[in-house]
Order: structure tokens, then C-alpha cells, then sequence
């Protein structure tokens, strides 16, 4: 079946449609993973993000059940150079064009993708609309309808994508696949804060032998609070981060009180919280070979990224100092203010998909959170 | 942490000949090891046998000894130079067994000498199976259940223990020389004392088999403060019991979803830990169960290696450069990455594009030999190609093999489905054709383990081809068809064969319909950061990145893929050249398709393009870049052999024309040029039949040299010596109708000679003249030569240069050219003249330290001999011994004797003051060490025993004790030598065999001219060097291992670096 990308500057890119029927739109943007699709798709942070992916064959291992960061799928459409025929992986259980159809997403192959990503390296993120069906034969129309959908800058995605009810989240992750960890009983409690929070940090916090519960955004601080929480975690997510206000306000209010990790959009947020300033990047960083320095130990972590805003560089973070930076363009990427006992990543240690590098955070809020006292020197190894 | 300033020189170890399993791709390393390190002010001592790599060009180090890559020799250097350091781990593993002979004999801790990149214990750890295994078991990893034994006996015992079928792979040896897969208990023994042998440490590795397995390879990078980065990820297609070097590969890994392929990094980087490799690279591989997806680790290697030459390739991060560097002390994230420039080493590059890599296989050659591919790797060269899809780069991949097939499905090589089964060569088009005949691909998959995905693959392009090929005629197609069909990887000879047109209107229907290429860059970054670097691929997507500019440019084509007979010198030939222009002002445009080479390393020329050297490719390239000249007579023969269509095309050629290249080709007109020019050649006749060949060889007089013609090595050539073996051999080699054959006269018991000589159009200055120490009838590339010749006349040496003078003018060479002589009873012959860069033109610039390809590009472009100064012969100072490496080790069954067809995989040099000297070295070099007593076996031919008698006397005077069978003892004592007798192995046991084997014979000397004899030795040439005992096949190269046992009685060996003999000059 016929398909269609319109960007917003008029440039079109024909393909093959597959997925669902019809017309969405979203903000263009690739990913070099060359692995890990299936954990893309179903990362909230990518909710109203049509992707491409830089790798050409997509799809060749098919869908598992195990594979999910939630429990949908988020991107607003699929882009790739070659959809896979056939699946071929002993975990898998379905294919990729019925998933999506199943989803209601849209997906595009035979795409020109590598033109595609340099015209957004060139160009910047912009907004555009994927179709499949009849409304790919009208590429004027389509063009129109990316100029006429929501941009980025300042839009609060977090409510579409937060859970509505407070919840325990017990599941760790297969030893297959991460270290085991032998924990004792009566663990420590956390709070997560769900901006779009992905199932893998959530086992990364089990696995350490953590009790987690998860709430929504709308939570206030004081009702968090309330729960008697021994750390706070501030979650992925997509949109603006600086539209966010209320999970700012809830940081602001929290730092102090209990020590926090924040991860993406997260640390944004405590960026912001912390009084500094964010800022929409060309066209992001999103993949799973970014090298990103931690300044404290010299080490290199080749790390998954999913983010197009970042924290300005020169913005004032009260007291906070900055631990990780990425060594492609000197992005922070990481930053802790000992006082207060918080610290953040930009980029995600969780992985899924992406290498392992940067686990080491995880236990570093395990240890931090086991600390009860927080006026004691907090430290990030 | 900056780089180390308290080491000053360091020693490399190059690899020394190109063997099976250890080719060129170690010059690309040890190339880019010297070149940064002197870069960064160190000074380099590089040690390599092997004169034809571009490494030991004297510009690439400070000191370059071609010497023998022994323990002995290296002190003997590492004394003279004093290094501080010494870098084993990017010379492949000739050059760790050697570091760690000199860590074991303790020379390095005698003269201070630091390993580093490696330290030992991790060389033994990696290397020793057992210790590898404990290792993994102990970091709670996996290996498939094993047992190391040393005895027949035990590994029987492990036999019952693991079950079969059981994997058998010796402890220490190139390529998995030595190894294979029992079934039973016969094959077991077999293999298993074979294996014993030939381990420098005499153990092998009994191992589950994990015949089916899916295969696995991840090629990481460390430094000392434990940055690690993966540089690329390989699935084999061939699933596991294939050598990795017999496999097809495809980068990058393809059916892993992300958490399968982090837990594999994971392990690596474990990997890495526990053997404790601290600085630079290695590949670990993995073999996956497809049902459960349980993972075994199956071996690290702590060195750069083929599989990295072809991920450095494959993804444009240079791992030797960056290990050479993090060896002297920096860390990952202290390099830059040279093409994004904004990016640190340390990172994992991203491929937005599909990488294949096919093997190149030259069972031709080897009558008898088993093709069946398994642990032990048979393949000659390789080919690499890159695609936007698996089935664009796999049909790229295919027509880059220069075998004659244009695509996936373009030669059916029909099968049964049992024979699918048995991974031979013939298996990729064994399964097009079992597509074609409607074969359902679970069989395939069934049948062969491949992977489903890369069989759905498969299907896809024939599904493509019976869609838009099937019944077509070339005007019908559509544009939107060409680009499906291109897309998919069709080359247009394959469009050609479908619609049974000329491929060169196929190309112009193509464009006129619009449908060219694109170029992509090779970028390690997915396009996220911009590409300074012209590494560039073609493919049918729009949005060009090629960048053209408008200098003076030149277009170097590449040899291919190595095989016998076109090797390594070609590269080494193509580089020069490159380098010529460039200093000339040109931009250079290098097109190549093997990964194993220096030219394609995006650092060699100013543009590299990776694609395959058919006329459809180059073309394309040329309608590119629009170049001010083409050049065709660097890369061997395969650049020659669409040099006419090129030129029909209009591609500008530069140098030697391309009618000039065909009346040396052309072997009537040639002939003619000879009876102008009134130079001799052995009689001759061009037939077309048997009859034909049978009245021709009885009027011009057995023994015939018998040959098909236009081939390259002498693929086929013969000779035979009366009419049952003529007919013979033309019912094995020769289909009638296709081209004649060849039938001249053999010139038994000639001297050879080779010249290379440069000519302008009007000046003719020779390079080098060499004598083959072999006599006529053994290929040139095969047999021993030495420069200056050693045992020819001034007087026939003076008609040789003439008769090069002549010939050079007369065909107007513009170049390089290269012309063999024989010379009987005082008449001098003119064999072949070949009107390109020969193989023995690096051989030549060692000898004489002129850079004659240099000097060829040089004229390519305009410049005359008298505007460069090469006007003289250049005057040779000492003896410089080339010998050929044979590769029958790798192939047990077949006749190990040497004949007009060319077998040898690579070379080695020897040079010192005398002849003697430098033979000796040179068969040091080869690994064919020349014995300083004990026994020596002489059986030789009724002809031969005069002169053999002059030989045996020496030897016994060498105080050699003499064994013979008894004929030739008959003859011995008859003139009073002392001489013990021996069974022919037709006479029973004990035989001369069983004496071999048991360690008994120190060297041997079997010489078998005639119809019948020539079969008798096979069983002794082949048992000879299954157990390593130095063979000589001639008498005139045992006269000179004579010589050269004397030489090494009289004196000892000394070294010297080619900087200070060529100053010495």
C-alpha cells in the first residue's frame, strides 16, 4: 500500500505503508540504535514522535511479549528503510506490521531514510504527517497538515502519558539478561514519579531490592511525602520539560527532604527545579552509542540516549555541579547537588535498548537511599 | 592519561607470508600501527619475512629488517636496535607465538623490552583452550563442554565422555590449521594425531560440536582505564562448524533483538576482563542456540585480526590504528575519530547500512583436495560489500568475487538437497537454485541452518527476479523497475543475461531512463554527524554525498579479492601509485572491494570507493567523478580484463593502452610481434579440439606444456609427456567450444628468468632481473628466484636485456611490464610478457630500493624516464632469495609438487652478502628450515640421478647421513657413497613414510619428472609436509639448499635493516 512522510518544509519521502491506515502527525525525529526497536516503540518518551530508524532492517525479530517499556505503543509513526518479511527470533511471537496495526500505528518502509536523517541533521526536528492509504496521494494536503499540528516547544505531554492511579510495581527484571542481586527483606521504599516512566527502570529499582510505587505526576509533593518515602524518582518522559510546572513545583518542594534521581526528562526537571534553564536541541540525541564522560571518575560510558531538549549549558543550578557530560558536544549530562541529595542523567542508564554501561547509577541511589540521614556528606561515586 | 614518554623504539611484528588464515589484511594493520605510531614521534623497528607488504616499504618505519620471524633473528634485531617496547598485536599469530617465544626464552627480559598491547599472561590465557575455558567457567560464563588431550588415547577417552559429533581444534595454530569435525571414531584418530602434530604445543581441544548453532562475533576495543567500546557486531550466515573465515559474514548482527546483543557485550567486556587484555583489540565469538537461545563463548583473540580488518572496514573506525595507540598509553576518548572529527574513539559506531562478506576459494588448484568447509579454513581472500539492504550488499558481495557470476541466481550450480547440507563453496548458489526449482525455503532453512531471515532474504531477490526479469525484454522495463531491481542489487550483466542483451546497452537504457547511483558515505555515525571522509558505496537512493571536486583527478582500480596469483603485491602496486599521484598534485580515487587491503583504508587515497571492479561499477564511479585518467595495470589481471570495455566506453586510460594489452594477450598477434622483432619462443599451437592437440603436440615433441587460455596463475596448466596424458588432462580440464587451448613446447630442464622493466612509449629501463632457482616448468609464482642472478652468463643476461629493450618499444609500454625468459642450450626464449605491475615488483623495489610502481604511475601520467632519472638498471648489492609459501599443509590429499600451475599463497625474502646466506634465510623464512645434519632422503628420477650423485656427495661430506629407496641407493653405492636403503611405500612397512612420521628424516629430496613418476611421491611430498620436513621438488633448488647449509656451517646468520643497506649503496 501506498505511503507518504510530508515535512513541514515541504519535503516528502514516499514508502510503503504498513501498520495502520490512515494520517498522523508528530515531530520527525531518528534514532541510530541499531537494536532494541521494539523497546522504542513502547518508550513513552517518544508519544507524538514519528521515528526513523538509521538501521535498515526493521522488524527481523519480530514482537515479545518480554521486549515492552509499557504496555502500548507510543511513537505517532514508524519510519524505516526495510520492514522485515519474516521474524525470525525464538522469543518472538508476532510481526511487526501486525503489532502496529494492532496499535493503530502508522508505519512507513522502503523509505529514503539515510536522506531523510540528513535532512533533519541539516534542517532540525521538525513536525510532519506519515500516511497510509488514500491520504498518501495527496502530499500538498499532507504537507499542510504537518504545518498545522502542535510543535514542541512548550507543550506539556506529561498528563497524556502518566498513570492515573498510584500502584506497587514489584516485577524484577530476567536474570537472563542483568546481573541478580541477592537482596534482604524489608527494603527501603521509593516513590517514582510516572512522566512516561519505562517498565526497565522500574525492574532496575526492584532488582536492587527496592519497594517501588509508582504515582502519577499530579501527585503533590506533600502527598508523596505522606507515603514516607526513603528516595523519590523522577522519570523519563516526553514533551517540553519547562512546560512541566507541576512536576518542577513537586521537586522543588521534595529536594531536601528525600534524596532524588532523575532520569531525562527528570533531570530537566530537577534542572529546572534547581532554578537552571532548558532548551530545544538541532535534532537531539537519540541512540545507544553516545559517549557521555563521567567527570568524577574519568570513566566512559557508552550510553542509550532519548532526548531533544537539554539543559543549557550555562544556566545557574544552585550549588549543583555537573558530573557527566557528553563528549560528541559537551552536553551535560549529568548533574548532583550533594546538599540537597539529588542527582540526575540526562541520558539512561536503564538502557532497553542500549548498552550497560551506566548501571552503576541505579546502585549509587540504592546505597544513597539506604542512608536515611540525609544531612550526612552525600556523595555520587 | 597522555601517551608514554619513557619508550622511545618500538618492534613491530608483522605476519610474515600470506598463509591461509594470515593474509594481507595484517600489512592494513601493521601499515596503520607504524604510521601513527611514528606520527607520534616513536621510532619504529618493524620485523617482516614478507617483501611484498607495503609495511615493510623502507618510508614506513625507521628500521625494516626482512628477516626470517624467528626467535633467533628477532634478538639478534632486538639487540642491534635496542627497542624499548615491543608491539605484538598486529602481526596476526605469527607474530604473538613469537612474543611469546622471546617472553619465554627470556630475550625480552635480557634486553629490557617491554610487551605491551599484551601482556602475556593474557596471550596464554586467550591462546591455551583450557586455561580459556576454566576462565570462562570461572567468570560464569558458558563454553561448549571440552576436553584438552595430547594423546590419541585420551582423546578417545574424551570422545565418550562428550558424545559426537566432536570438534577437534589443535592448541597455537593459524586458522584452525589442523582441525576438524569426527563423526566417529575413525575420523577422530585421524584428526586427532594430525592436530597433535601439527600444535607447537601438541594438544588439541576435543569439543561438543555446535554444528547449527547461530555464530556470533563482536569486535571490542579497551583501554587502560577500562573504557571499552564495540566496534562492530558480525553474524555469520553460515551457521556454527564453519571456519569464521569460510563463512559468509554480514554486519551488522541481524536477527538479535537489543537485549540478546547487550547481554553478548556484556560477556565480551567480561571476557575482556578476565583475560586481562589492558590495551587495544579483540574479538570474541559466540555461538547461539537458535531454539533456546543459550550462548556459549568460543574463543577471544587478544590481537587485531581478519575480522577486525573487516569491521575497521565495515564501519570506518580504524581499530589497528586506535589499539597501536592505546598500547603507547592513550585512552579511547583522547582519539579522535578522523571522520566525523567530532567524535571520540570512544564510541560504538552506528551502520545505517549492511555490510557482507564472502569468502574466495581457490579449489581449482587443488585437485583432491576435500572442498568441504569446516573448522579449518580453506579460503584464499575475501570480498566485502556494502549495501543499503542484506540483498543489495549479497549480490554486490557475489559479482566482487571476479568468479564469473553477476548475482545471486546468475550461475545455478545445481545440487541435490543432500548436498545442501555439506557447506562447500558452491552452497550460496546451490540454494539459488534450489529456489529456482521451487525448493520451499523451511527446507533451506532445514537443510542448511541459515538463519530463516537471510533466507527470506534470498527468496525475496528471486521473487524480484522472476517478477521483473523472467521474459522481459530491455526496452519494456520502466524506470520504477530498474530501481526495484537495482535496489535489490542487480547488476546489469544479470539485467543483460535476462533480456539477452550487451550489458553495455542494458547501462545505457538504464540511464537514459535516469536510473544512476547514489554514493553514501561510510560515516561510523548513522549520518548523525557530517562525514569529512570520502569512503564512499554506491546505491539507488536519492540525495548524492559524493562531493566532487573539480581538481585533476585519477581513478586507481584494485585487484580484488586475493587468490592465487593475485595477491597482495597488486595492492602493494595500487598504493604506490596512489601515492605517486598524490605527490603529482592528483586527487586519488582508489575503487576496491577487499577488505584485507591498505588501498582500502580511507587514509590511502584521497577517495575510496568500496565497490566491486566489474565494468557496471567502475563506469558508474567514473560517470561520478568524471577523472582525468583511469588507471588499469596496477591492480593484476582484473582490472585488465575490463579495461576494454572501459575504454569502448570512453573511460579515459591512462598508460599502457589497451590495444597494447591485448597484443600481448592475444597470442597470434603476439607471436607475430615475435617473429618481427626476431625473438625465439618455445614452438607452439592453438587448438580447438583433441584431435587437434594430440597432431600438435607430436610435431612439436613431448613434453608439452598444455594450458586453457586467458587464465591468470596457470589455472589448469600442465605438463605431460605423451598422448595418454594429454587426452587425459583435455577430458579433466577442457570444454571444448569455449576458448582454445594452448600447446607449446616445454623446455625441460631451462633456466627461468623474470624481468621487470618500466617503459615510457620510447624508453625502456629495466627494474630487476631474477633467476628462478626452480627450473622451467615449475610456475614462476611458485618458485624460488634470486636477484641478481646467480648462475647465468653475462652473455645471455646481455640478450636479455635487449630482447626488454625490444619488446618494451615495440608494444610502446607506458608502465610496468614483466617478461619471462627461459634459457636452453644457449638460445634465449621469451615465455609471456605481461604489459602490467607484475607479482614481483615489491620484491624487486626491496632488492634494489627503487619504487618502480611509483615510477610506473608516474609515467601513467606524462612523466618520461628521463624526467624521473630512471635511466640505469639499478646495481644489486648482495643476494636477495624470494621463496614461495605453499598452503598444502591446509589441504592434505593433495600432490604437494610443484608444476607450471601457480599454488603458493605467499612469499618471504632472504637477503645477506651471499647466496648461500640468503637462500637459507629466505627458507628459514618460509618455515622451511634448513637442517644442519642428520638424514636426508634422496629419491629422484632416473633422469635426475647423475647430477643428484654431485648433491648426495656433498650432503655426505656435510656429514648428512644418506637414505634412499633402492634404486637410487643402487646408484649411490655404485660409485662408493655410503647410503642406507628404504621401502617404497609399495613395498610395505617399515616405509620411507612411516620414517617421516616418525620424526626420522630431516630432509628430503624427490624429484619427479616422467609420466608415471610424477605420481609416485605424492604420498611422500604430502605426509612431508603434513609433518613439516623441508621438501625439495628439483634439483636445482637442492643444490642451493646445499649452498645454503654450507653458508650457515662457514658463518652465522646477521641482519640488517633494508634503511642501512640501501644507504650503503
Amino acid at each position: 500500500m501506498q505511503g507518504l512522510l510530508a515535512l513541514e518544509d515541504g519535503r516528502t519521502f514516499p514508502g510503503t505503508g504498513f501498520g495502520a491506515d490512515g494520517v498522523q502527525t508528530g515531530e520527525l525525529v531518528f534514532n541510530t540504535s541499531m537494536t532494541g526497536y521494539q523497546e522504542i516503540l513502547t518508550d513513552p518518551s517518544y508519544h507524538r514522535q514519528i521515528v526513523t530508524m538509521t538501521v535498515p532492517h526493521v522488524g527481523n525479530t519480530g514482537i515479545n511479549p518480554e521486549d515492552v517499556e509499557s504496555d502500548r505503543v507510543w511513537v505517532a509513526g514508524f519510519v524505516v528503510r526495510s520492514l522485515s518479511p519474516v521474524v525470525s527470533s525464538w522469543r518472538s511471537q508476532r510481526d511487526l506490521d501486525g503489532y502496529l496495526r494492532e496499535q493503530g500505528v502508522i508505519g512507513l518502509s522502503d523509505v529514503a531514510t539515510r536522506a531523510l536523517v540528513r535532512h533533519i541533521r541539516e534542517q532540525g526536528v521538525m513536525r510532519a504527517a506519515i500516511a497510509h492509504g488514500e491520504a498518501a496521494r495527496d502530499p500538498a494536503g499532507l504537507v499542510d497538515i504537518a504545518r498545522k499540528s502542535p510543535d514542541m516547544s512548550g507543550w506539556n505531554l506529561v498528563d497524556e502519558v502518566t498513570c492515573d492511579e498510584p500502584y506497587h510495581w514489584t516485577e524484577t527484571s530476567d536474570p537472563a539478561w542483568y546481573s541478580r542481586y541477592d537482596n534482604e527483606s524489608d527494603q527501603p521504599l521509593i516513590v517514582a514519579y510516572d512522566t512516561g516512566i519505562k517498565r526497565n527502570i522500574l525492574k532496575m529499582l526492584t532488582d536492587r531490592g527496592l519497594r517501588v510505587t509508582v504515582v502519577p505526576a499530579h501527585l503533590s509533593a506533600s502527598e508523596v511525602l505522606a507515603l514516607n518515602p526513603s528516595g523519590v524518582f523522577l522519570s523519563n518522559g516526553p514533551g517540553d520539560p519547562a512546560a512541566v510546572t507541576s512536576m518542577i513545583d513537586n521537586t522543588r518542594h521534595l529536594l531536601g527532604k528525600v534524596p532524588v534521581f532523575g532520569i531525562c526528562l527528570g533531570h530537566q526537571i530537577l534542572a529546572l527545579a534547581l532554578g537552571g534553564t532548558t532548551e530545544k536541541m538541532r535534532f537531539g540525541h537519540r541512540g545507544g552509542n553516545q559517549p557521555v564522560k563521567n567527570l568524577l571518575t574519568g570513566i566512559i560510558e557508552i550510553s542509550a540516549h532519548n532526548h531533544g531538549f537539554t539543559v543549557t549549558p550555562d544556566s545557574e543550578l544552585s550549588g549543583a555541579e555537573v558530573t557527566h557530560i557528553n563528549l560528541n558536544d559537551n552536553t551535560i549530562e549529568g548533574l548532583r547537588h550533594t546538599e540537597l541529595g539529588a542527582f540526575s542523567v540526562q541520558y539512561h542508564p536503564e538502557a532497553s535498548p542500549g548498552p550497560h554501561d551506566s548501571l552503576y547509577l541505579f546502585d549509587e541511589f540504592v546505597e544513597r537511599v539506604k542512608k536515611t540521614v540525609l544531612s550526612t556528606e552525600y556523595r555520587v561515586k | 592519561m597522555p601517551k608514554r614518554t619513557d619508550i622511545h623504539t618500538i618492534m613491530i611484528i608483522g605476519s610474515g607470508p600470506i598463509v591461509i588464515g594470515q593474509g594481507s589484511e595484517f600489512d592494513y594493520s601493521g601499515v596503520q600501527a607504524c604510521k601513527v605510531l611514528r606520527r607520534e614521534g616513536y621510532r619504529v623497528v618493524l620485523v617482516n619475512s614478507n617483501p611484498a607488504t607495503i609495511m615493510t616499504d623502507p618510508e614506513f618505519a625507521d628500521a625494516t629488517y626482512v628477516e626470517p620471524l624467528t626467535p633467533e633473528i628477532c634478538e639478534r634485531i632486538i639487540e642491534q636496535e635496542k627497542p624499548d617496547a615491543l608491539l605484538p598485536t598486529v602481526g596476526g599469530q605469527t607474530a604473538l607465538n613469537l612474543a611469546k617465544a622471546l617472553a619465554e626464552n627470556g630475550a625480552l627480559e635480557r634486553h629490557h623490552v617491554e610487551l605491551i598491547g599484551a601482556a602475556r599472561q593474557s596471550i596464554d590465557l586467550a591462546e591455551d583452550r583450557q586455561l580459556f575455558k576454566d576462565a570462562m567457567i570461572e567468570i560464569g560464563l558458558s563454553c561448549p563442554p571440552s576436553e584438552v588431550v595430547s594423546t590419541v588415547e585420551g582423546a578417545l577417552q574424551a570422545a565418550e565422555q562428550i558424545g559426537y559429533p566432536l570438534l577437534i581444534r589443535p592448541s597455537f595454530t593459524l586458522g584452525g590449521s589442523g582441525g576438524g569435525i569426527a563423526f566417529n571414531e575413525a575420523d577422530l584418530r585421524l584428526i586427532a594425531e594430525r592436530g597433535i602434530k601439527l600444535s607447537p604445543v601438541g594438544q588439541v581441544l576435543i569439543e561438543m560440536s555446535v554444528l547449527g548453532w547461530k555464530e556470533y562475533e563482536l569486535e571490542v576495543m579497551r583501554d587502560a582505564s577500562g573504557n571499552f567500546v564495540v566496534v562492530c557486531s558480525i553474524e555469520n550466515l553460515d551457521p556454527m562448524g564453519v571456519h569464521t573465515g569460510d563463512s559468509i559474514t554480514v554486519a551488522p548482527a541481524q536477527t538479535l533483538t537489543d537485549k540478546e546483543l547487550q547481554r553478548l557485550r556484556n560477556m565480551a567486556k567480561s571476557v575482556l576482563d578476565r583475560v586481562g587484555l589492558a590495551t587495544g583489540g579483540a574479538n570474541v565469538q559466540f555461538a547461539i542456540n537458535p531454539d533456546d537461545g543459550q550462548v556459549y563463548v568460543i574463543e577471544m583473540n587478544p590481537r587485531v585480526s581478519r575480522s577486525s580488518a573487516l569491521a575497521s572496514k565495515a564501519t570506518g573506525f580504524p581499530i589497528a590504528k586506535i589499539a597501536a595507540l592505546l598500547a603507547v598509553g592513550y585512552r579511547l576518548d583522547e582519539i579522535d575519530n578522523d571522520i566525523t572529527r567530532v567524535t571520540p574513539a570512544s564510541f560504538e559506531p552506528s551502520l545505517d547500512y549492511v555490510v557482507v562478506k564472502i569468502p574466495r576459494w581457490d579449489f581449482a588448484k587443488f585437485p583432491g583436495a576435500d572442498s568441504t568447509l569446516g573448522p579449518q579454513m580453506k579460503a584464499i581472500g575475501e570480498v566485502m560489500a556494502i549495501g543499503r539492504t542484506f540483498p543489495e550488499a549479497l549480490q554486490k558481495g557475489i559479482r566482487s568475487l571476479d568468479i564469473g557470476i553477476s548475482g545471486f541466481g546468475s550461475r545455478l550450480e545445481d545440487a541435490p538437497p543432500e548436498a545442501l547440507r555439506i557447506p562447500t563453496a558452491q552452497r550460496l548458489f546451490q540454494v539459488a537454485t534450489a529456489l529456482r526449482q521451487g525448493m520451499p525455503a523451511e527446507d533451506i532453512i532445514a537443510i542448511t541452518h541459515f538463519d530463516p531471515w537471510f533466507v527470506r532474504q534470498m527468496v525475496d531477490i528471486a521473487q524480484v527476479q522472476s517478477a521483473l526479469l523472467e521474459g522481459r525484454v530491455l526496452d519494456d522495463l520502466t524506470a520504477a523497475e530498474f530501481l526495484t531491481l537495482k535496489r535489490c542489487g542487480f547488476s546489469d550483466a544479470q539485467i543483460a543475461a535476462a533480456t539477452g542483451e550487451r550489458e553495455l546497452n542494458v547501462r545505457e537504457r538504464r540511464k537514459a531512463l535516469g536510473v544512476v547511483p547514489s554514493y553514501y558515505r561510510v560515516d561510523t555515525c548513522a549520518a548523525e554527524f557530517e562525514a569529512h571522509t570520502p569512503y564512499l558505496y554506491s546505491t539507488y537512493e536519492p540525495d548524492d554525498e559524493t562531493q566532487r571536486t573539480e581538481r585533476p583527478k585519477v581513478v586507481i582500480l584494485g585487484g580484488g579479492p586475493n587468490r592465487i596469483g593475485q595477491g597482495i603485491e597488486f595492492d602493494y602496486c595500487c598504493v604506490h601509485a596512489c601515492f605517486a599521484l598524490r605527490d603529482m598534485g592528483y586527487e586519488t580515487i582508489l575503487v576496491n572491494c577487499n577488505p584485507e587491503t591498505v588501498s582500502t583504508d580511507y587514509d590511502t587515497a584521497d577517495r575510496l570507493y568500496f565497490e566491486p571492479l566489474t565494468a557496471e561499477d567502475v563506469l558508474n564511479i567514473i560517470d561520478n567523478e568524471r577523472p582525468d585518467g583511469v588507471l588499469v595495470q596496477f591492480g593484476g589481471q582484473t582490472p585488465l580484463n575490463i579495461a576494454g570495455t572501459l575504454a569502448e566506453a570512453g573511460a579515459p586510460i591512462w598508460g599502457t593502452s589497451v590495444e597494447t594489452i591485448d597484443l600481448a594477450e592475444d597470442r597470434e598477434r603476439f607471436n607475430a610481434l615475435m617473429r618481427d622483432l626476431d625473438i625465439q619462443q618455445p614452438a607452439g599451437a592453438t587448438v580447438i579440439s583433441r584431435e587437434e592437440a594430440v597432431i600438435a603436440a607430436q610435431t612439436i615433441g613431448y613434453p608439452v606444456l598444455v594450458r586453457p587460455s586467458y587464465v591468470l596463475g596457470g589455472r589448469g596448466m600442465a605438463i605431460v609427456f605423451d598422448d595418454d596424458m594429454l587426452l587425459a588432462w583435455c577430458d579433466q580440464h577442457i570444454q571444448w567450444g569455449g576458448h582454445p587451448v594452448l600447446i607449446d613446447q616445454f623446455l625441460d630442464d631451462a633456466f627461468e628468468i623474470d624481468v621487470d622493466a618500466l617503459g615510457d612509449g620510447e624508453n625502456v629501463t629495466i627494474g630487476g632481473i631474477m633467476q628462478h632457482i626452480e627450473e622451467a616448468g615449475v610456475h614462476s609464482g611458485d618458485s624460488a628466484c634470486v636477484l641478481p642472478p646467480y648462475k647465468i652468463s653475462y652473455y645471455h643476461i646481455e640478450i636479455v636485456r635487449e630482447y626488454t629493450e625490444r619488446i618494451g618499444k615495440a608494444l610502446a609500454v607506458r608502465g610496468c611490464f614483466n617478461i619471462q625468459f627461459a634459457i636452453k642450450d644457449d638460445v634465449v626464449y621469451v615465455l609471456e610478457v605481461n604489459p602490467r605491475a607484475s607479482r614481483t615488483v615489491p620484491f624487486v623495489s626491496k632488492a634494489t630500493g627503487v619504487p618502480l610502481a611509483r615510477y610506473a604511475a608516474q609515467i601513467s601520467a606524462g612523466k618520461t624516464l628521463p624526467e624521473i632519472g630512471f635511466l640505469e638498471e639499478p646495481r644489486v648489492d648482495g643476494f636477495f632469495v624470494k621463496e614461495a609459501v605453499l598452503p598444502f599443509q591446509k589441504f592434505p590429499g593433495v600432490d604437494a609438487r610443484l608444476g607450471p600451475e601457480m599454488r603458493s599463497t605467499g612469499e618471504v625474502m632472504g637477503h645477506a652478502s651471499s647466496f648461500g646466506h640468503a637462500f637459507a634465510k629466505a627458507e628459514m623464512a618460509a618455515n622451511s628450515h634448513l637442517p644442519q645434519g642428520g638424514t636426508v632422503f634422496i629419491s629422484v628420477n632416473n633422469y635426475d640421478k647423475g647430477a643428484a650423485l654431485k648433491i648426495a656427495r656433498d650432503l655426505h661430506q656435510l656429514g648428512f647421513v644418506l637414505l634412499a629407496t633402492a634404486g637410487t641407493a643402487q646408484f649411490f653405492e655404485s660409485v662408493g657413497l655410503p647410503v642406507s636403503v628404504i621401502n617404497k611405500v609399495s613395498e610395505g612397512s617399515p616405509n620411507v613414510v612411516d620414517a617421516i612420521r616418525a620424526g626420522d628424516i630431516d630432509l628430503i629430496i624427490n624429484t619427479p619428472r616422467g609420466g608415471q613418476a610424477h605420481y609416485d611421491g605424492a604420498l611422500i611430498r604430502g605426509t612431508a609436509h603434513l609433518y613439516g620436513v623441508p621438501i625439495l621438488t628439483t634439483l636445482s633448488a637442492a643444490q642451493a639448499t646445499v649452498q645454503g647449509i654450507r653458508a650457515l656451517r662457514q658463518k652465522p646468520l646477521k641482519v640488517r635493516s633494508l634503511q642501512v643497506h640501501h644507504a650503503v649503496d
